[in-house]
């Protein structure tokens, strides 16, 4: 953010606590002192704001970052960002664009409880005109965010709260882009493919791991991109394995793993050799707080792991 | 109704200033008249109401012929819309309007066959695409932005406006339009609370016509005024006579040279009239008086500045069936080409979801 | 409709019980499908309970299948060459009156079906019918065979190359045939099938069908080949005084047991003895796990008129040596006569193939699937060798062991190599034990 920033003085950052405070999770720290307060700009408690104006002023000419502090507290924004930022372009039949990033902290495991916890993805995903990203990697984060500052249609940036501390990774000072709606394999294998996205990559890396022992080969492909999705990546390893299971914290019904596992059936349906499974968050409404309780929630390996052994003895 | 707006003095007290600055309402009326706006402008703003009335008019009748599939007539919004936008630096200034603001556009110099092609749904439909109910979408030439019909969304993107404009250290303006049912709403408080803490150009123009669809101001808010509230926010507030295009025209240019100079936004409240059920699918006899509604037709704006313009010798009897005519035939050539042309070309239909089609780099 | 309709459906009911649907049996863990055979007897012709009917050849035994039933054959469903699952119904047999078959079956469907017309105005609850699933799957009412379901990559690859599913045993999920076990074939197919390396029959070449037998082995060593890591080594044995051992005794033996004396049971007991002290080399590769098993069944590849076919001498380490030698010559007699049983077939856990009695002296034996590991005994050979500094002539004979990386490792594979061999090298040359 702060390169791009630099580097083009139409963009700037938008939300609750991220002036002085620098975001609850820090992530525009520095930035105040650094850009002032004109670019760097503290709201009231207003989500449904924050994204209205932001797209106010991305259609005329700027590319602001509207940070919702939580992904939880998203909701009010519905309106801006699905029924307007989302059409602004149909709508207007390309005389209007929504050159705008809104950057939401999202997912569990970090005891959060009911309204710090959730994904809200899927909300988003459904809706053309829109483009989500879910990076699992510090690599990624910063080339997709990058990437998602110069597009010139809304972006939905999610970044998982617990990768934040959790995952640490190489971060080349240099400038790249990672280009948005391209999966990435993250491991190469043969008897059963994991599509996963965000914290969850990192299970399933553990999970092939581990099964890697018992010689099943994995391949694990990082969707990156919830929407558009990377259909091309995602049916190459359908077909090379003919097995696929999905992985991701958002609850199963109608989620990102129903639509890539409808994409599979209608498109590399004759190279499937098993079912197609997933690994998601049980079917309840919101994460809870209680250490035991938000356990079962969250898919772990171990979870992870019984279902490639499944699909490669299946 | 029969509450104090309704009984406003319009020549007397046809702008009511409302703010912490101003302990006392003050009559602007005459100074304004006299000084700003000049009779050969009045003439023009009258031509263009007879125009914006008369596609009114038909795109109704269209309706009932079922060639036009919805409408949100503007009629008795007239005088507001074209006053405030007389105000204005069009091609330079933001609008961001609603959909009873048909006159707005015929203010700015959109053309009856343009706007005949969104009542129809043509091709070439300038704003959308016919893509959108009729004058919805953009028409960035005029910085004219009308996305929706979630009454009050727009106001927050408005003010997103403003706040380019701030940014980009631009001196336009961005004004908001909307009506007295979107003052309800929760976007409606955010991005005038928003507006009004970075002091944005922005004017907050709301059309007060007294009813949201049917339900009756008495049963939308508590206070006397919308414009009152201007002041919970820390702005300046103002309510006109919306029929009276003098006032509306000299509280929007004053409002606009508050904004322009840093002063920050202004909520002008335009009392008007809706001589017309909501849409063309409301049927207003299920919650309007026949009474009411004849007594509110004798503050027909288009008669109203009629009068005045004859009683100051600009405009003659021979001047107005001239602007009858050329605007009946205006119409009349908008309504037959736009229903001889086609419906869009459904192979446009996945154009512009995307800044870049699938396979394009978006980099 | 009244009493003759009732009376008429019972008849045709009688009739339909009376003729008897055969269905190949289920013979055999891992076996599937056989072969149809020669038919035996003709349609039209008597056969006697335990006649034998028709012949089979599966993966593991040619078999003659006796008639279960006395009757007469009434119609052959299923033509020579033809591949069947096991439980599939291959003929008719209508079956005397009093056998106890044909009144077992009369007694249960009768009365659910006596009375038509009531069934027919208010339906019939079926019991132990599986329940249809929400897509209206399930449902099969019919008591055939279950019928194998086929991926979408199996069906397509199958139908790309020309497969016949049924002809390939699976080594999925309940015998579920995989993508792997296609392309197994495939692989073959692209090998061997003249067609598809574009050589038709010319006075140069002759296409030869496959035989049954032939085409099972080849699908066995496919998926040997593929499907399972095979590391091999090799020791030499020496067996000096096996070959004394056998020399001083071969006269009296034959005369005692009324067989010939060759090195095969000792190699056979020393095997066993030392499965039982590696019983992780006498096992089985279970995905997840691994079986060990603890019976010790030990195959003895013999090549035959027909193809390679492996007999195997089940406990092996309950038999000392003459017994050994007594099971090893009756197997060897049943093959070249063509007259093994299914049970003389399954069940082994270990096999020995004798490739010295071709001259080989180094060989790399392919797994018996689902075996663990497979061992060669090599020609015994006269070789100069160091003994305490001394060059002396020996009886060398080498052991070649290939096994399945999965459960073994050289460690263990060596030290059971190494057991056999120890085993073998301390005969005492002057008793048979």
């Amino acid at each position: 953010m702060r390169e791009e920033m630099s580097r083009d003085d139409r963009v700037f950052v938008m939300g609750e606590d991220i002036g002085a405070r620098g975001g609850v999770f820090l992530a525009t720290d520095g930035f105040y002192e650094h850009f002032g307060e004109e670019r760097v700009i503290d709201t009231p408690l207003a989500e449904s704001s924050i994204a209205g104006i932001a797209l106010g002023a991305a259609m005329n000419g700027l590319r602001p970052i509207a940070e919702i502090e939580f992904a939880d507290f998203i909701y009010p924004t519905f309106n801006q960002i699905i029924g307007e930022a989302a059409r602004v372009r149909y709508g207007s039949k390309g005389s209007l664009s929504v050159p705008m990033v809104i950057r939401a902290p999202y997912g569990g495991g970090v005891r959060g409880g009911l309204y710090h916890s959730q994904s809200v993805e899927t909300f988003f995903a459904h809706t053309p005109g829109l483009k989500v990203v879910a990076p699992a990697t510090p690599y990624d984060a910063k080339g997709l965010l990058k990437s998602s500052i110069r597009d010139e249609d809304p972006v939905i940036f999610l970044e998982h709260k617990r990768t934040y501390r959790l995952v640490q990774g190489e971060v080349p000072d240099h400038e790249y882009l990672v280009t948005l709606g391209k999966a990435d394999v993250k491991m190469e294998g043969d008897d059963v493919t994991v599509f996963t996205y965000g914290l969850m990559l990192h299970h399933c890396l553990e999970a092939a791991r581990q099964v890697a022992r018992e010689g099943i080969s994995v391949e694990i492909v990082d969707l990156r991109s919830i929407r558009p999705l990377d259909n091309e990546t995602i049916l190459s390893s359908a077909k090379k394995t003919g097995k696929v299971l999905i992985v991701h914290e958002d609850t199963k019904a109608l989620g990102v793993g129903a639509e890539v596992s409808a994409i599979i059936s209608e498109q590399a349906f004759e190279h499937l050799d098993s079912p197609i499974k997933r690994v998601t968050g049980p079917e309840v409404p919101a994460m809870p707080f209680s250490p035991s309780l938000e356990d079962v929630f969250m898919p772990d390996s171990d979870r992870i792991v019984t279902a490639i052994q499944e699909l490669a003895v299946y | 109704m029969g509450d104090a707006r309704l009984s406003l003095p319009v020549r007397k007290a046809a702008i009511t200033h409302i703010s912490s600055d101003l302990a006392t309402q003050i009559s602007m009326t005459e100074r304004f008249a006299s000084d700003v706006i000049d009779g050969q402008r009045l003439l023009d703003l009258y031509r263009r109401m007879v125009l914006s009335r008369t596609v009114d008019e038909r795109v109704w009748m269209l309706n009932r012929q079922g060639k036009a599939a919805i409408v949100a007539s503007a009629q008795g919004h007239e005088a507001a819309q074209m006053g405030s936008a007389a105000a204005l630096r069009a091609g330079d200034d933001h609008f961001y309007i609603y959909y009873r603001d048909l006159a707005v556009l015929v203010g700015l110099g959109m053309t009856a066959k343009q706007i005949m092609l969104g009542f129809q749904a043509k091709a070439g439909e300038p704003m959308s695409g016919a893509r959108q109910f009729p004058l919805h979408g953009g028409y960035p030439q005029l910085k004219i932005v009308n996305l929706s019909n979630v009454v009050g969304t727009q106001i927050p993107q408005a003010v997103g406006s403003a706040l380019a404009c701030k940014m980009r250290g631009q001196n336009s303006v961005t004004i908001c339009y909307f009506g007295d049912g979107a003052a309800s709403v929760g976007d409606c408080h955010e991005g005038m609370n928003f507006a009004a803490i970075h002091k944005l150009p922005i004017i907050f123009f709301c059309e007060n016509n007294k009813y949201a669809i049917s339900v009756p101001l008495s049963k939308q808010m508590a206070v006397d005024t919308i414009a009152s509230r201007a002041e919970g926010y820390g702005m300046k507030g103002v309510v006109v006579d919306g029929t009276d295009v003098t006032p509306v025209y000299q509280a929007t240019a004053e409002a606009a040279a508050l904004a322009r100079a840093g002063g920050g936004p202004t909520l002008i409240e335009a009392v008007v009239e809706r001589y017309l059920p909501h849409t063309s699918d409301d049927d207003d006899s299920r919650y309007r008086d026949k009474d009411e509604l004849e007594e509110a037709r004798k503050h027909d704006p288009l008669i109203l500045l009629k009068e005045r313009l004859m009683d100051g010798g600009i405009l003659t009897e021979q001047i107005y069936e001239e602007y009858l005519r050329e605007a009946k035939r205006e119409v009349d050539e908008a309504t037959d080409y736009v229903e001889a042309l086609p419906y869009p070309d459904p192979n446009d239909f996945f154009e512009h979801v995307y800044a870049y089609q699938e396979g394009e780099s978006s980099l | 409709m009244g009493f003759c309709a009732t009376n008429d459906l019972y008849g045709e009911l009688v009739r339909k019980v009376l003729n008897m649907k055969i269905e190949l049996p289920q013979v055999g863990e891992s076996v599937t499908e056989g072969v149809i055979g020669k038919w035996l007897k003709e349609v039209g012709d008597r056969v006697e309970k335990y006649d034998p009917l028709v012949e089979v050849v599966t993966d593991k035994v040619n078999m003659e299948m006796p008639s279960p039933v006395s009757g007469e054959l009434t119609s052959i469903l299923v033509s020579e060459g033809k591949t069947v699952l096991m439980g599939a119904v291959i003929a008719e047999i209508a079956v005397d009156g009093d056998d106890e078959h044909a009144t077992d079956a009369l007694k249960e469907p009768i009365p659910d079906t006596l009375e038509p017309s009531q069934a027919d105005r208010i339906g019939t609850l079926l019991k132990d019918v599986s329940p249809v699933g929400p897509t209206g799957s399930g449902g099969h009412i019919s008591e055939g065979p279950v019928v194998q379901r086929y991926s979408p990559a199996v069906s397509r690859l199958a139908a790309e190359h020309g497969i016949d599913l049924s002809r390939i045993t699976g080594t999925g999920m309940g015998g579920r045939v995989t993508r792997n076990d296609v392309m197994a074939v495939v692989g073959s197919q692209v090998e061997s099938d003249p067609t598809s390396t574009g050589v038709s029959e010319t006075d140069n070449v002759e296409v030869v069908p496959l035989t049954p037998i032939r085409r099972t082995i080849a699908e066995n060593m496919i998926r040997s080949a593929t499907q399972i890591p095979q590391a091999w080594t090799m020791m030499e044995v020496d067996v000096t005084n096996l070959v004394n051992l056998r020399e001083k005794f071969r006269l009296e033996f034959k005369r005692t047991h009324g067989v010939n004396l060759t090195y095969m049971p000792f190699t056979l007991q020393a095997v066993a003895a030392s499965l039982k002290d590696h019983p992780g080399v006498n096992s089985s590769w279970g995905n997840n796990s691994i079986i060990l098993k603890h019976r010790i069944n030990i195959g003895v590849a013999v090549a035959s008129d027909a193809g390679l076919v492996v007999p195997v001498i089940h406990d092996t380490d309950l038999l000392d040596v003459a017994g050994l030698a007594v099971a090893v010559d009756d197997l060897a007699r049943r093959v070249r006569d063509g007259k093994l049983s299914l049970s003389d077939v399954q069940d082994s856990t270990f096999t020995i193939n004798n490739t010295g009695v071709f001259g080989s002296v180094i060989g790399k034996p392919l797994i018996n699937p689902p075996e663990a590991a497979i061992m060669n005994t090599e020609a015994v050979i006269k070789r100069p060798v160091v003994i305490d500094d001394e060059i002396v002539v020996r009886s060398i004979m080498n052991l070649c062991l290939t096994f399945d990386h999965r459960v073994l490792d050289g460690a263990e594979a060596g030290a059971f190599l190494k057991s056999v061999k120890s085993r073998l090298e301390s005969i005492d040359s002057d008793n048979i034990v």
